[in-house]
């Protein structure tokens, strides 16, 4: 568990306080969905409304489907009954849809995937000129944007290889922002990462989530779940199980299953 | 007894020993490590001695210090008893092995199709040189096209020469440039409908793929150049020229289709995933994000495809076109020339030339594949 200095805690805290969230407008709304890998019922009766600016973890055991319920929100699995709406599309087969959908939404994969035959700068520009249609010249400074605040420009005509882990994430991060998405899904985005590398790639989170960019996190960071999050999401047998406020959920968890997967992790 | 230790001076890197280094040292460690290694050299030393001089006797001319017969020489010289390879027997046939039955007096026509590849194929397979799309259309689209009306004639004057009477190199490089270009293209989009998600489409590549490689290619070439014509309706041909190059593309395409799938299937799929999450269509990810990985991963693979091709053309022959091999093999009765080495001297020539292309096309992955390495893998 990696915790940003109890200093900069304390700021982060007033800063989270500023976050605002709104009451009407809905990014997310998951409603009696259920997913089946072939007879295997992985994701069951979930019911999930997720609000314009909400930052939410999603925590659990591993097997327990949070990483497959955020990958439903862009498709990348399907589901098979119930509905997800996101920025107000139904997410169908329906392609045209689906790719209204991402576009919109970001996603950060704990392994990255960067393309590693692209520069940076071209990983970054690659969906923006090609997806959206945007210049290069604008794309590219886009890029350099995205670079900068993510405090690696000087990168950029590298090839990703040649990044640490932690670098490369946060390419991979400023990659989803450049495509100026409304949400963004993290999935493990720091557990493939050294330990050293965990803070920065957990800082650009955090500002971002300052920002008030809505945010889905599957993570083990419980420190971030406590300074980001204003909700977290207990998952288990593909189910949510708890959710509550960071504060209630970590000191007074009330499901058996919720106490003593936080008497695990949090020794 | 205490553990505790702390480091009080970092140590700094030092060059490493000295005596691993310098040809007695290569020598020890490479050829005489053990004393079977040092009898497996010494087995390979003899042998090299015992191979090397005859066969540099029989291909080396007089003033090299070997027997052959160089360019310019007699076929009495050749006749000689002792006599090795007889070159001057290529030299002076040198002309019907480059460009078969065409009317010598029509030559300028072959040898300016064999400028203007070499013009346009050089500046693009080198990746400094710019211009690349214009490069690319001038060979791929313009340089086909001007090539077939030059050759075949018929235009601006030219006689019309029937592509019966095209032959030697000229063919052989005409069937295998046509079958590598062509059946790239068809190669993977075959790959990617083996993989395609639609149950049709799937399936119909796997039948393409599956029926192509379980059948040889003298059938193929046979197939087309025998039984196809029965098919047809009366009176209609297809130049035989033409279906053995259909009937070489096709059955390249296979192959090369499930090289390519192997380099499709080695890609982690997150890269498909991030693709798709940044809303890239299927075509585009294919295009910016796959395919330039995957093919990068088969290089050898596929240019083993081409190197294969470019030897399988040969079969043509079998179906009566006259490629280098037949042209050789034509030539090889020939009274004015009869000698004891006129034979083997043209397959040896027919082989060299062969070799040097696909050498030509070995090095030439092997330098692409090391300058399109980014280090790292996805």
């Amino acid at each position: 568990m990696s915790d940003i200095s109890s200093n900069s805690a304390e700021e982060r805290a007033i800063n989270a306080s500023q976050m605002k969230v709104s009451d009407t407008d809905v990014a997310i709304d998951v409603v009696g969905m259920h997913k089946w890998y072939g007879d295997f019922h992985v994701l069951r009766d979930i019911d999930l409304k997720v609000m314009r600016g909400e930052r939410i973890v999603v925590a659990g055991p591993s097997g327990s489907g949070k990483s497959t319920l955020i990958r439903c929100m862009n498709r990348l699995e399907e589901h098979q009954q119930g509905q997800i709406i996101v920025n107000g599309t139904e997410l169908t087969a329906d392609l045209k849809r689906i790719d209204e959908v991402r576009r919109e939404v970001g996603m950060v994969f704990q392994h990255f995937n960067l393309f590693p035959h692209l520069t940076i700068l071209q990983n970054l520009t690659l969906a923006p000129i090609w997806v959206r249609g945007i210049p290069q010249a604008e794309a590219e400074a886009t890029a350099m944007h995205y670079l900068e605040r993510v405090k690696i420009p000087e990168q950029a005509n590298k090839f990703p290889g040649q990044l640490s882990g932690g670098q490369q994430q946060r390419v991979a991060i400023a990659r989803s922002l450049c495509m100026q998405p409304k949400i963004m899904l993290f999935d493990e985005p720091t557990s493939a990462l050294d330990p050293e590398m965990v803070k920065e790639v957990l800082e650009v989170m955090i500002s971002l989530a300052e920002e008030g960019m809505t945010m889905i996190c599957v993570t083990h960071e419980m420190g971030f779940a406590r300074q980001v999050a204003n909700r977290v999401i207990f998952m288990d047998q593909g189910q949510i199980i708890e959710q509550n406020e960071p504060e209630t959920f970590f000191s007074n968890p009330q499901h058996e299953r919720t106490k003593l997967f936080l008497s695990q992790i949090l020794h | 007894m205490s553990f505790s230790f702390v480091r009080e001076q970092m140590v700094e890197p030092a060059p490493a020993p000295v005596n691993t280094a310098g040809p007695i040292a290569w020598a020890r460690r490479n050829l005489f490590a053990t004393p079977s290694d040092s009898l497996l050299t010494i087995l390979a030393i003899v042998l090299l001695v015992w191979a090397i001089p005859p066969i540099y006797g029989f291909v080396m001319p007089n003033f090299l210090g070997g027997d052959a017969v160089p360019p310019g020489g007699t076929v009495e010289q050749c006749r000689v008893e002792t006599a090795g390879a007889c070159w001057a027997y290529i030299s002076a046939r040198m002309t019907f092995f480059i460009y078969g039955f065409y009317p010598a007096e029509e030559y300028w026509r072959p040898n300016l199709v064999f400028a203007l590849g070499t013009l346009l194929i050089i500046p693009l397979a080198i990746p400094r040189v710019p211009f690349k799309r214009t490069n690319a259309i001038l060979f791929f689209v313009v340089y086909p096209v001007v090539c077939f009306y030059l050759l075949n004639g018929g235009v601006l004057g030219m006689p019309s020469v029937p592509t019966e009477q095209w032959g030697g190199l000229l063919v052989t490089l005409i069937i295998s440039l046509v079958g590598i270009i062509c059946s790239i293209p068809i190669g993977i989009l075959l790959a990617l409908g083996r993989q395609s998600k639609l149950p049709i489409i799937k399936t119909l590549c796997i039948m393409f793929i599956e029926l192509w490689r379980a059948v040889p290619l003298i059938t193929v070439l046979f197939m087309a150049s025998v039984m196809l014509p029965l098919f047809m309706p009366q009176g209609t041909t297809v130049d035989k020229l033409l279906r053995a190059l259909v009937g070489v593309t096709l059955f390249s395409s296979a192959y090369l289709a499930e090289v390519v799938r192997g380099g499709l299937q080695a890609l982690p799929r997150g890269q498909y995933e991030a693709a798709s999450s940044l809303g890239l269509s299927y075509w585009k990810s294919m295009w910016f994000i796959i395919l330039p990985q995957a093919l990068k991963h088969v290089i050898p693979g596929i240019v083993n495809s081409f190197i294969a091709l470019f030897k399988d053309t040969s079969l043509v022959s079998i179906v009566g076109i006259f490629d280098l091999l037949n042209t050789v093999q034509a030539a090889s009765s020939d009274i004015d020339w009869s000698s004891p080495t006129q034979a083997i001297t043209g397959y040896l020539f027919a082989g060299m030339v062969f070799w040097v292309f696909c050498f030509a096309m070995s090095r030439y992955s092997i330098w692409m594949e090391r300058r399109l390495d980014t280090g790292h893998k996805g």
